[in-house]
């Protein structure tokens, strides 16, 4: 049960966005910009795969979800998804997104842990300014995020057509979109 | 050195903002509205708040930057910010606040380890859904920026009195708008 009183029938950070829009206008404008609007260089599948790594290292069930759900609608590959989630090195993606996704798990467990190592090992694969400055930014928002829908204790749908829906608006609206209703477990 | 070529002479999060206006603008709406705009809270609370959890993430620029508003808006001494970042229970703020301030330290190690019990306790001393929310989402927010600038290795003085020196300032500036150059 959440810890303050939200609104059922939405989940995770939905029902937080409801009950406070004057934080959510922010929150989604900043993932939008993020992960949604167009970006010189990487993919919105790329950044969703950032987001979705370090809410799996959050072990945020909502977050890790719905963002692999987005990053599978955006990639047409679930497999990549779930492979991320547990060992980016094991997957079929970019060396660049390979030194970014170890960036952003430095960042998750503390923005002084990222090295001089880390960052050129990227930027010998190619990563820009760019791109290494918003790998950061997702992970640390994401560290946000994922303190946020767990820290209120947020209720997470178990079934995942659920989230492959909501995934599914998110990777074709962005994130400036009302969210549809979703019938709570009884 | 910072990780990446950032504007020349900005310390803290102020270089990474100037890099990337896009992103600056959102995170400054966020920390008007978390730190600033209209609330039950007061503004020094909630930016003591936002130093505690930066001293717990051990971010030197985040802790002094709002440790000096901080400062500004209780007419407090340093040695009183620092007494609250090192052991909030045995000073004078409200049993309220100190409750508030249990939950963002459960939270600046991980949203699953603020307890019910914790819950209870501040609405207990007369906390509401909004103060815990607001509480949760401010420590939340803190663990975004420390590590936004620490892990772009960022630069930050060393003189505590310069933060100090400026609270006044950026306490009046706000979060919007205010000229990262100065």
């Amino acid at each position: 049960m959440p810890h303050i009183d939200l609104p059922k029938e939405y989940p995770g950070i939905r029902s937080l966005f409801m009950f406070r829009p004057e934080t959510a206008a922010p929150l989604n404008a900043l993932v939008q910009i993020l992960l949604h609007n167009p970006h010189p260089s990487l993919t919105p599948g790329e950044r969703e795969l950032i987001a979705t790594r370090v809410s799996s290292l959050n072990n945020c069930k909502y977050c890790a979800t719905i963002h692999g759900a987005i990053a599978k609608h955006h990639l047409h590959n679930g497999d990549v998804v779930e492979i991320v989630k547990v060992d980016p090195d094991a997957a079929p993606i970019s060396s660049k997104l390979k030194a970014l996704l170890k960036i952003a798990g430095k960042v998750q467990l503390s923005g002084k842990e990222v090295s001089s190592a880390d960052v050129d090992a990227a930027r010998k694969e190619g990563a820009t300014d760019l791109e290494i400055h918003d790998t950061v930014l997702i992970a640390a928002a994401f560290c946000l995020f994922n303190r946020y829908v767990d820290g209120l204790a947020t209720w997470a749908p178990d079934d995942l057509d659920v989230y492959d829906r909501m995934g599914k608006q998110r990777a074709e609206e962005g994130y400036l979109t009302p969210p549809f209703k979703i019938q709570p477990k009884p | 050195m910072a990780h990446i070529n950032l504007p020349e002479g900005l310390p803290g999060i102020r270089g990474p903002m100037a890099f990337r206006p896009e992103t600056a603008k959102p995170l400054n709406q966020l920390a008007e509205v978390l730190l600033r705009s209209e609330n039950s809270l007061t503004r020094g609370e909630r930016e003591l708040i936002a130093t505690y959890v930066s001293s717990l993430n051990d971010c030197f620029f985040c802790q002094n930057a709002h440790g000096g508003i901080a400062q500004h808006y209780l007419q407090c001494d340093m040695s009183y910010i620092d007494a609250v970042k090192k052991d909030f229970q045995s000073t004078s703020i409200s049993e309220k606040l100190k409750s508030l301030l249990a939950i963002a330290g459960s939270v600046q190690k991980g949203g699953k380890h603020v307890t019910p019990e914790q819950i209870a306790q501040a609405k207990f001393f007369g906390a509401t859904d909004i103060e815990i929310h607001d509480t949760v989402l401010i420590a939340a927010a803190f663990c975004m920026f420390n590590r936004y600038v620490d892990g772009l290795g960022t630069w930050a003085p060393q003189d505590r009195n310069i933060y100090v020196a400026r609270g006044p300032r950026r306490a009046e500036e706000g979060y919007i708008n205010f000229d990262l150059y100065k």
